[in-house]
């Protein structure tokens, strides 16, 4: 029974992690309707923006601002050059063009910061202590406060300010927004300000886990099945889903993993998602589409 | 018919020569006409004639190859759908734009946006100013939730609420903006009798009780003429008649064109008459 509770928490916290990268993605997917394929290269942009800065001797605090600025930046960047030439444009379009966003950050990011793996430790202690006799990673508490914390602030501006009120309004109808005079380009600058915030959090958090590299947004595509879980629109279920995902994929390791041979952890999440599209494709906390015939 | 109401003013919305193509096909040729304050004026004219275009182009959303628009005495030869707004413009949409996840209330409020000032610090903070603004805002809203009687879906998510009462809710988004003109595109195409009947009587009263000017596409013949203080007709993108309805009504041009299916015998003497 303690085994399995340190098993079930240990999966819990990890999922806190898959949270955090995948409420980038459904920010911008509420506010524009269009997953972001960039969210990954965002996350390893910021990451070794500041890693690279505080190695060029900035004190933490000094790189944190600094690499936050340059995240709020490259949302401005991208909204003039990227987004608004695609204003009234179909969702595929802006697809692509994320897509094609991505091997932009990623070939900058490491075009200027270079692509050797970098370590970067927060100081935040990753020795597990003890609950009861359960064993508990202090590094994930940490994460999990961090990322309780992002959601409750995003949740509650999106649902009751006038600015989150118009990101949802742009999600639905672009047209009828503009009509009511809500101005798309600074919405759309703030979504993804947001987004790249979040991604500077997720990536500094997984950069001290697994070190920063190129790797990393390989990683952020566990938030797939987080996102299928929860549902593309809810920023509650990006954290219910992540909880998910990294449950069940620490418990079928642990469990099934000796029956299928092992190294279960990796798929895992990936069919649970197939499962539950079979059954509610919305996700748990999706808004439910009804197209009339 | 009609409303002999003595209550028109000034030129509000002018409408001088203007054009508009798309590659070589010219969906607007040349089109003049004049709204005047608290009219209540109708576009009508077979599909494709250019009603719709028109209005994109009132609204800002097209960009008028020649000719000027001009608003509330103010000329111009093109602005965008967010300048049109803050002017006092607005509109609902032939095929219903609603904010389908949201509900009937987070629609209407974000139909008083432009009206909205407070920062995005103070809203994040939901702080003093931001607060109280929030709530004049949902003061004025209420007021037409209960005018246009919604009270009972305000909370609905608007994907759910059958098609009559969506194109209400688009109606009350779009007098949120408390708008000195007001576009509808056939705000009672696909309607049953009753729906329009209702829909009828809500236009009517936004046009008495907040003096507001209306221009209407519609298709309905017998909801035009008893709506409409004048009629703009409008056939493969010209103008070809422009009065009130019963002016309109006999305009033989108009009849050819939209109202009047000729008969057989009609089409015979027609023939005749040209050869």
């Amino acid at each position: 029974m303690q085994f399995f509770l340190e098993v079930l928490i240990g999966g819990l916290l990890s999922g806190v992690m898959y949270s955090l990268v995948a409420l980038g993605f459904v920010l911008i997917f509420k506010a524009s309707g269009v997953f972001n394929f960039a969210q990954g290269a965002m996350v390893l942009f910021a990451a070794l923006t500041f890693v690279s800065l505080e190695e060029r001797g900035l004190p933490r605090w000094g790189a944190l601002l600094a690499s936050l600025a340059i995240m709020l930046g490259l949302a401005l960047v991208i909204e003039r050059v990227v987004l608004r030439p695609l204003v009234n444009q179909p969702a595929i379009s802006l697809l692509m063009a994320t897509i094609g966003l991505t091997f932009c950050l990623e070939g900058l990011a490491q075009g200027v910061w270079g692509s050797v793996v970098k370590g970067l430790d927060l100081g935040i202690p990753d020795v597990p202590f003890d609950v009861k006799g359960v064993l508990v990673s202090q590094f994930d508490l940490f994460a999990a406060a961090i990322a309780g914390f992002l959601v409750a602030v995003l949740a509650l501006f999106f649902q009751y300010t006038r600015v989150g009120r118009a990101l949802r309004a742009v999600a639905d109808d672009h047209q009828a927004a503009l009509s009511l005079g809500i101005p798309l380009q600074t919405v759309w600058a703030v979504v993804w300000a947001a987004a790249g915030a979040v991604a500077l959090v997720a990536g500094l958090l997984w950069g001290s886990r697994l070190g920063v590299q190129f790797a990393l947004s390989v990683i952020t595509l566990k938030a797939l099945p987080v996102l299928i879980l929860g549902g593309f629109t809810s920023i509650a279920g990006a954290i219910v889903g992540g909880l998910l995902v990294g449950a069940s994929e620490k418990l079928a390791e642990v469990y099934l993993g000796p029956v299928l041979g092992g190294g279960i952890e990796n798929w895992f999440p990936y069919v649970l998602a197939l499962l539950f599209l079979l059954v509610r494709p919305e996700g748990l906390f999706g808004e439910k589409h009804i197209d009339r015939v | 018919m009609g409303h002999p109401r003595q209550k028109v003013g000034e030129v509000l919305l002018e409408v001088s020569g203007v054009s508009l193509s798309f590659g070589g096909v010219k969906a607007l040729h040349q089109v003049s006409f004049q709204a005047r304050e608290r009219e209540l004026c109708a576009i009508i004219g077979p599909n494709g004639a250019g009603k719709s275009s028109l209005l994109n182009i009132v609204n800002g959303v097209y960009q008028p190859s020649a000719g000027t628009i001009s608003f509330a005495g103010v000329q111009r030869k093109s602005m965008s759908p967010r300048e049109a707004a803050l002017g006092g413009i607005a509109r609902t949409f032939q095929n219903i734009a609603l904010f389908k996840g949201m509900s009937v209330l987070d629609n209407i409020m974000t139909g008083r946006d432009a009206k909205m000032h407070s920062s995005l610090l103070a809203q994040a903070l939901y702080w003093g100013p931001a607060q109280r603004e929030e709530m004049e805002h949902r003061c004025h809203v209420e007021k037409l939730i209960d005018f246009l009687q919604i009270e009972h879906v305000r909370k609905t998510p608007v994907g759910r609420l059958p098609y009559g009462l969506q194109k209400r809710v688009e109606l009350a988004r779009a007098l949120a903006a408390e708008p000195r003109l007001l576009l509808l595109d056939e705000p009672m195409a696909g309607m049953n009798v009753e729906e329009k009947q209702d829909m009828c009587r809500f236009i009517l009263d936004v046009n008495d009780e907040f003096g507001t000017t209306i221009l209407l596409i519609e298709h309905d013949m017998a909801v035009v003429m008893d709506l409409a203080d004048r009629v703009v007709v409008l056939d493969y993108g010209r103008k070809i008649a422009d009065g009130t309805p019963e002016e309109v009504r006999r305009n033989p041009e108009v009849i050819a064109a939209y109202l009047g299916v000729p008969t057989e015998a009609d089409r015979e003497a027609v023939a005749e008459g040209a050869g």
